[in-house]
């Protein structure tokens, strides 16, 4: 799929003048073998099934994310609030309150960054199950611009007191993230890439939050990922090994509460950490990582991400090749920071 | 609560005192606290929590209890005394207010206080709540109604009328708006900070029922909520009480030196004896 054709998916129906469909993935034909689908909606009604606390919110965008696929299935359980997040994420709130676990969608820049109060003192404070999905977070909104980008989430929500973060990795993960947020006490963050993203896991794996997944052995240095760049790290590490180059890769899912061990292990087994983000450099992942780190002996450490600016506008595969945080990207990047560092 | 229902005026009119009588004493505490913005609410309060709301003390999760969302979360001092006097909790804990480490802060946290169904102190906020406990009832088939004591100022907020229009597409006519419209915001008149008249039409225009009543008079706020219908879908309930912010103090009636104060010395025993003597008639030409 080339971006252009992605571009087109995010407000699917507006190239054919329709507002809706039943399963959009029909618009252009069988999906290819492997293809990764946007599987929220799906999920959340295979859940919902055997547990009635599940509803499901979206601020008009019940295409975009798929949740029009819990709606098709639960329509009296999803709720369509127009373009009001910050009424939906409280009311989502009030919905918590009575008992029920409502997961509300729509993109990140609009349920994180817009709606961050609703989050901290309708959710966190009061120590509600919502959870707030945030959908096509980082770039991937690509030539959207920077109203729809959402590279700032993470470190505005982290900071948030009884607030769990998670990135999900790939849809097979986000299936694994789903499963174990039913009975998770507290407000949660989930925070998705574009829903197509390339896979990571062949198979759902089992999540426990706060404990990050490590996906390959590596004695020279260890790359911190999430979301996204998982499996960036994971294809720069492949080819860094044909140079020589001995990377481990670990998938740091859940950005709060930060699984500190991981980075205490990777910081004595591996001796140096670059941390690989689709995120601001300030604030995100690298910067909770560099907290940890702050307390342990000095070590090589780089923060990867999104430089502090407003990214240019472009097709998302444009933009992560430009900010190299495509897989070649990544790898030229660690290939600098290993060879370089003293 | 079993006299629900056959609760006689002057046991209301006493409540209200009684509201108005504990937020001077424990803004004492505090040294500073919202006399004002919850002496224009007492009746509402009183009528609400004595009279209509069906509720259970001994049991504060009892899943089929009416909800009850404080969205001007500073009149939470007003609130407080009220739930301990029902039973929600022992009555000495109030002289804890504020102080640190208390259960009882200026705005109201829903981990801490018993019997208080939702948070608050972001004004615009609460009628989203609402929305949202309104559609859980339904959701799961139970016939609470939600209520929602709204302040006049925060009607600026933009969320708010995202709630009322949210609340009118669903059709919550399980959900009350109750507005205290006592026409003073912090910096000045509402109609001079920011027109929000005639809020009676604006709700109706989204979809609601409105009654316009006096929010001071408790025969026309237990009116009001006979008036109101059933639960099941139709139109969100709305009604807007015109008060009088300050209301029963003369010095703080419709003055904007009173939204935040702290009475001390001889000031403090004159009001007291004020409140306690009941409501004189408004005399609009003494105010300010």
């Amino acid at each position: 799929m080339t971006d252009m054709q992605h571009e087109s998916e995010i407000f699917r129906g507006t190239t054919t003048g329709k507002t809706a469909f039943k399963d959009t993935r029909s618009v252009r034909g069988t999906p290819k073998a492997g293809m990764p689908a946007f599987v929220l909606g799906e999920e959340l009604a295979a859940l919902a099934k055997s547990d009635p606390r599940i509803v499901v919110a979206t601020a008009d965008l019940a295409s975009a994310n798929r949740t029009n696929d819990f709606r098709d299935a639960f329509p009296d359980r999803f709720f369509n609030f127009g373009i009001a997040e910050k009424n939906m994420i409280t009311a989502a709130a009030g919905m918590a309150a009575c008992g029920m676990i409502p997961y509300v969608a729509t993109f990140a820049s609009f349920s994180a960054i817009l709606g961050a109060e609703q989050i901290r003192t309708d959710c966190a404070y009061p120590k509600m199950p919502v959870r707030v999905v945030g959908t096509h977070s980082g770039m991937s909104m690509g030539f959207y611009g920077t109203s729809h980008h959402a590279l700032e989430d993470l470190g505005m929500l982290r900071c948030m007191a009884d607030l769990t973060v998670v990135c999900a990795t790939d849809a097979n993960h986000l299936r694994g993230v789903l499963r174990a947020s039913v009975d998770h006490p507290g407000a949660m963050y989930i925070r998705l890439g574009r829903g197509r993203d390339p896979e990571v896991y062949g198979t759902v794996p089992e999540i426990t939050f706060g404990k990050a997944i490590r996906l390959r052995e590596g004695t020279d240095l260890t790359m911190i990922a999430t979301g996204s760049q998982v499996r960036a790290a994971l294809d720069a590490a492949e080819a860094l090994a044909g140079e020589g180059i001995q990377a481990r890769v670990v998938d740091m899912h859940t950005i709060k509460p930060l699984d500190r061990d991981e980075i205490v292990a990777a910081a004595s087994e591996t001796g140096a950490i670059m941390t690989v983000e689709e995120h601001n450099v300030t604030g995100g992942l690298g910067s909770a990582v560099g907290e940890v780190l702050l307390d342990l002996p000095r070590l090589p450490f780089l923060k990867h991400g999104v430089p502090d600016c407003y990214v240019e506008v472009g097709p998302p595969a444009a933009l992560y090749a430009k900010y190299r945080l495509d897989a070649a990207g990544v790898a030229a990047t660690a290939r600098e920071f290993f060879t370089g560092r003293g | 609560m079993s006299d629900r229902g056959n609760v006689s005026l002057a046991v209301l009119e006493d409540r209200a005192k009684f509201i108005r009588t504990e937020t001077v004493r424990l803004t004492k505490i505090a040294g500073a606290g919202h006399y004002s913005s919850t002496f224009s609410c007492a009746e509402i309060l009183a009528a609400l929590y004595y009279a209509q709301l069906r509720i259970e003390p001994a049991q504060p999760d009892w899943p089929d209890r009416d909800r009850f969302v404080m969205s001007k979360g500073h009149v939470a001092i007003g609130l407080y005394p009220v739930l301990a006097d029902l039973g929600y909790f022992d009555p000495s804990e109030l002289d804890t207010y504020t102080r640190l480490g208390s259960k009882y802060g200026d705005h109201p946290d829903m981990k801490k206080v018993r019997g208080l169904d939702f948070s608050a102190g972001s004004l615009g906020h609460g009628l989203s709540v609402g929305v949202g406990m309104a559609l859980a009832g339904r959701a799961t088939s139970r016939d609470y109604r939600t209520y929602v004591l709204l302040g006049d100022g925060e009607l600026s907020e933009g969320q708010i009328w995202e709630a009322v229009i949210s609340a009118g597409h669903f059709g919550l006519q399980n959900l009350v708006a109750i507005i205290d419209r006592n026409g003073l915001s912090i910096d000045g008149h509402t109609e001079d900070v920011m027109k929000i008249e005639p809020v009676h039409e604006r709700f109706a225009s989204f979809g609601w029922d409105v009654q316009r009543i006096d929010g001071h008079d408790l025969p026309s706020l237990l009116e009001a909520f006979r008036n109101l219908p059933g639960g099941g879908t139709g139109r969100p309930q709305a009604i807007v009480c015109d008060t009088i912010k300050g209301r029963g103090v003369k010095r703080m009636e419709m003055s904007l030196d009173w939204h935040v104060g702290n009475l001390v010395g001889e000031d403090y025993d004159d009001v007291m004896a004020e409140l306690d003597a009941g409501l004189k008639p408004y005399e609009p030409e003494l105010a300010e």
